[in-house]
């Protein structure tokens, strides 16, 4: 029945038979040509494609890479080595992933402190936010799953000392520990459903940011400046204008990316997992991968085994609470004086809980973690919620349009020239 | 139950129906077989029976040199069976019970007239690193057994935890003296 037809606006038409019945270009042109996006983004709101960019390559040179790996306990050394050596571009795909998955997680930090500079967080895009913590969960067991595959020393025993945090929760840890493991300790069949579950988070991801930018495309995109869009003027579509500007940023951390492929492949890794897994030797100092280094640093700050691992999770999971912990209703950090000193304050603390965390436990390193790991709690805890409260928050611009228009190119003052204005 | 049965069929609004039971059965029994039927996809992922398959192991210690261990691994883990000085034993002996982050006398871990040998499941009780000291030229940390590179904790020659993030002792496998100089684990 002709009535029941999607109605078409297509021209071409092959594209018009299909959009009639499916209409998925009809949505494409809605969501990614026409969408209509907030025409103040500076390069920070690069960061969201890059991270769908770099999972695609992920999940391109995963599926490759499984081709020709052995999740054996004998054979996956070998076979990495098999990977590097023999396979054609084996190398290349191999050092795609392993520096790939640094380049997820670095774009992916840089995408979430945008969202905590600029209050991308608060109303009305709480559940977008959470989500995204989500996605870092499932992004954070992949990159961990996958670190265990290659069975050299620090993957066999980061997969124990990870493993064994559950053993820390009384009376359930230990048979939880051995559940996972499959067995007394980490082995055989713990890589084999460590490299099946590696396989299959990815497109958890990827069903996860389907949602986020779901979420996103209904409550639309925050800003610099963190107020609303109130005109059309406000937007420009996001086909060709954020296309162009995502393709910049895109060519940026290609650059990036293939520098560390190429000329330094192994400078974010471990050369101890260059040593194939023994049971039976602990490397003097076991680091995890650099994107892990601040809440391993949180979890040995604490010398209670139970309550290291509980403000070791607790540190992530205080993020899903985030848009109710800060109580001010101004989202940028532009017009927040004091936040936006603050957020510096509590980034050089998780840098330094980075820097602590790549050091044996031991002297200053102790005491500084302990002071960085304070400092991350009480700023969400304390600072947040009472800074709310007591700031006082620059005039906000009347709109959008108005800094960009009236402020003549400036974008830091923009704020300060317009009229002042209620909160909304 | 009797009494919504009998006005089965014919409720108004609000009353219990035949429907509403059969609803509830349904879910129930749905839930219930759900429930079994994914018990079992958890516990496929549990030790399976040849991981489970006990295997025993049978040592010659006369080898092994006062004042050192050896790792032998029973079970997948790291068993750690070391002959100790009597300096290291008086050091264990003597130690107050109340000055122990888990307290245990050293005669409760050893076997009776077998001071010197203390054998030990190998793993931190931390996160699960093998701990550093069974050879005399390894760290030993300050209580002269045994030092975790991880986190830094640190056990006596008892194995007992002194000093954290390890929040209890390095645990004893079961296991027997055969004859004096043998010992069989599991």
């Amino acid at each position: 029945m002709a009535g029941q037809q999607h109605d078409s606006s297509f021209s071409n038409p092959v594209i018009q038979w299909i959009d009639t019945r499916l209409p998925i270009f009809t949505m494409m042109q809605k969501e990614y040509a026409i969408f209509p996006t907030p025409k103040n983004f500076n390069y920070f709101w690069n960061f969201g494609a890059l991270a769908m960019v770099i999972l695609g390559i992920m999940i391109a040179t995963g599926v490759l890479l499984a081709m020709n790996y052995q999740p054996n306990t004998l054979l996956a050394f070998d076979s990495i080595q098999h990977i590097m050596r023999d396979v054609n571009y084996g190398w290349l795909i191999r050092y795609l992933h392993q520096n790939g998955a640094s380049m997820f997680f670095i774009v992916t930090y840089i995408h979430m402190f945008r969202g905590l500079y600029y209050g991308s967080y608060k109303y009305p895009r709480e559940l977008l936010w959470m989500l995204g913590v989500v996605i870092l969960l499932v992004m954070m067991a992949t990159a961990f799953m996958g670190y265990v595959l290659p069975w050299g020393q620090m993957s066999y025993w980061g997969a124990t000392v990870i493993t064994n945090l559950f053993s820390a929760f009384p009376g359930v840890g230990p048979p939880i520990v051995t559940w996972l493991w499959g067995g007394f300790s980490v082995d055989n069949p713990t890589l084999n459903r460590f490299f099946s579950l590696h396989y299959l988070l990815p497109f958890v991801l990827v069903a996860v940011i389907f949602l986020h930018v779901a979420a996103l495309h209904i409550v639309g995109s925050n800003n610099p400046l963190g107020i609303d869009v109130k005109s059309p003027q406000d937007t420009v579509p996001f086909h060709p204008y954020y296309t162009a500007k995502d393709s910049v940023g895109i060519c940026v951390f290609l650059l990036v990316y293939a520098a560390f492929v190429f000329f330094m492949p192994n400078a974010l890794g471990d050369p101890n997992n260059f040593i194939p897994a023994n049971p039976l030797q602990t490397p003097a100092d076991i680091v995890p991968e650099w994107y892990f280094l601040p809440y391993y640093a949180i979890l040995r700050s604490i010398p209670n085994k139970l309550a290291g691992v509980c403000l070791m999770f607790g540190s992530l999971l205080i993020l899903f609470v985030l848009p109710w912990l800060d109580t001010s209703r101004v989202r940028s950090a532009r017009f927040r004086p004091v936040y936006r000193q603050l957020i510096w304050v509590w980034v050089a603390a998780v840098i330094g809980l980075g820097v602590c965390g790549a050091h044996k436990p031991e002297g200053i390193w102790v005491v500084l973690s302990r002071v960085c790991t304070l400092y991350y709690f009480l700023h969400f805890l304390v600072i947040l919620p009472v800074l709310g409260k007591l700031e006082h928050p620059l005039p906000l611009p009347d709109s959008i349009s108005r800094p960009v228009i009236g402020g003549g190119g400036g974008p830091l003052p923009g704020g300060a020239t317009a009229k002042p204005m209620e909160k909304a | 139950m009797a009494d919504s049965a009998a006005t089965l069929g014919h409720g108004h609004a609000g009353e219990v129906t035949k429907r509403d039971f059969l609803k509830l059965v349904t879910g129930a029994a749905a839930a219930i077989g759900g429930a079994a039927f994914a018990w079992t996809l958890i516990d496929s992922m549990n030790p399976s029976k040849d991981v489970l398959a006990l295997s025993a192991v049978e040592l010659d210690i006369t080898p092994i040199p006062e004042g050192s261990g050896i790792t032998v691994v029973w079970q997948g883990k790291p068993i750690f069976v070391r002959h100790r000085t009597p300096t290291e034993i008086k050091q264990a002996e003597d130690v107050q019970l109340s000055q122990l982050i888990d307290p245990q006398a050293d005669s409760a871990r050893v076997k009776p007239n077998h001071a010197q040998w203390i054998v030990l499941i190998g793993i931190c009780t931390h996160l699960g690193c093998v701990p550093l000291g069974n050879k005399p030229s390894d760290p030993r940390g300050d209580w002269g057994g045994w030092f975790c590179p991880c986190h830094g904790s640190q056990y006596d020659t008892s194995g007992r935890v002194r000093h954290g993030p390890a929040p209890a002792n390095l645990a004893l496998p079961p296991y027997a003296f055969d004859t004096d100089a043998k010992i069989k684990i599991g």
